[in-house]
Parts: C-alpha cells; structure tokens; sequence
C-alpha cells in the first residue's frame, strides 16, 4: 500500500501515460523540424522567420511547448520524489518548477505571436 | 564450506567510495540514469536557453545575426553540441522505455543490446548534427 501524501505522485495511469504521449508529440515535431531545417540548410534569417511565422508552425511549435511543459513537470517532479524527502522543501521546489514551465511556456507565446 | 573470511562483508553500506569504485552500474543503468540528467538540463538551463535563442534569432536581422556570431564562439558550440547529445540520447533512451512498456524486448539479453543501441544511436546522431555546428 502506498502512502498518499499530498506532494506526491497521482498514483494512477494519468501522469504516467502523459509523459509518453507528449513524448511521441514531441518527437514527431523534432523529426519534422530536422527534416525541414535541413532542406533549408544554411540557414538564413528570411527563411528561419518564415518558418516560425507560417500558421501550422506557430500552432505545431505551441503544441510541442504544451507537450514539452506536460512532460517536463512530470519528469522534474519524479526527480524531486526520488531525492528530495522533506515535504516542505519538496513542495517549495515544486512551486518553483510549475512557476518556470509556466514562465517557459508565456515567453514561447509572445516570441511565437509576436 | 564458506569460512567468513571468504564471503562478502555483509551489510554493505553505500558510502561514497562504495558508490565510485566498487559498485558497477549496470549498461542499462548509465542509459537510465543519463536519460534522468540529461532530462532535468533540458529543463533547466537547457530550455531557458533555447528560448532565449529563439526570441533573439526571430525578432530582427540584427539578433539573428548576433545569435550566430553567439553561435560561432566555441563555448557556444561545446554547449550547442553537449545540448544535441542530451536531446539526442533523451529521445533515443525515451523511444527504448516506450519499447519496455510495451513489454518489448524486456529479458536481460535484449535490454543490455537495445542500450548499447541507444548509446550509439545517442553517440552518431550527436556526431552528425555536431559536425554541422563545428
């Protein structure tokens, strides 16, 4: 029996599968950017903001922002339950990363809708 | 028969010297506990730093070429490819863990060879990509 404490894990599929569909988001958006960074290959700036002003690359680039946020909380916070035991700091650091993913995914925003 | 003398001291107590020389981490272990740190620097600084690059590079001529003159100094391009390897062996570790969830590949012979997999895979990708940034 686990013991539930409130800066714990759900204890359920919900985080856990999260974490990996937001993986295989991010990963087909990674392969997908290599792909076109490398046709466009050097790069120049024309071609560099043209490609993050494009409508399906602002939408996509957000989607791989939320997955990434998604994924990033999940991780970080099984790193902190592995290694940091006293509650109250564990809870202050968490706090600390949800406030930097949501830092993260503002500043993605306005460098997207710009 | 066993005299105490020839068995292992028992209990064994994971002191720091026990933890830097005597115990040996399994293959699967170093691509587990890779995919753990390289995960928490793409976080932090890996992701601040990416998007300051984006939000420079994007906002004029004149960022965009300072981020590659930022780019061309070789501190720049040890951390450009030290971030590639971490990516890089995140998404292959990653890929290896969705394998393992699937139950795929999970006996002891299979999972040493899909993480030697995964380190090469991690290794070439970096060597690829980082031949572009050198």
């Amino acid at each position: 029996m686990v013991s539930r404490i409130v800066v714990g894990a759900h204890y359920g599929l919900r985080d856990w599968l999260a974490q990996r569909i937001t993986a295989v988001i991010m990963a087909i958006y990674a392969v997908i950017l290599l792909v076109v960074l490398l046709t466009g290959y050097p790069l120049s700036f024309q071609v560099w903001r043209d490609l993050f002003t494009a409508g399906w690359m602002r939408v996509a680039t957000l989607l791989f922002g939320v997955s990434l946020g998604w994924h990033m909380w999940v991780g970080v916070r099984d790193i902190l339950m592995d290694y940091v035991k006293p509650a109250g700091l564990r809870l202050a650091l968490q706090v600390a990363v949800i406030l930097a993913i949501a830092g993260y995914l503002g500043w993605l925003v306005q460098i997207l809708w710009r | 028969m066993t005299t105490a003398a020839t068995r292992k001291p028992r209990p064994k107590y994971l002191n720091l010297t026990a933890l830097l020389f005597e115990i040996r981490l399994p293959l699967p272990g170093w691509v587990s506990i890779l995919h753990r740190v390289s995960g928490a620097l793409l976080f932090f600084p890996g992701t601040l730093w990416l998007l300051y690059l984006l939000d420079r590079s994007l906002t004029s001529q004149q960022g965009y070429d300072h981020v590659r003159e930022y780019l061309a100094m070789w501190p720049s391009k040890v951390a450009v490819t030290a971030f590639i390897w971490f990516f890089c062996h995140h998404f292959f570790a990653g890929i290896r863990y969705l394998a393992l969830d699937l139950h795929k590949g999970i006996d002891k012979v299979s999972a040493t060879r899909s993480g030697i997999a995964v380190l090469v895979a991690g290794a070439l990708t970096t060597l690829w990509l980082g031949s572009k940034v050198w």
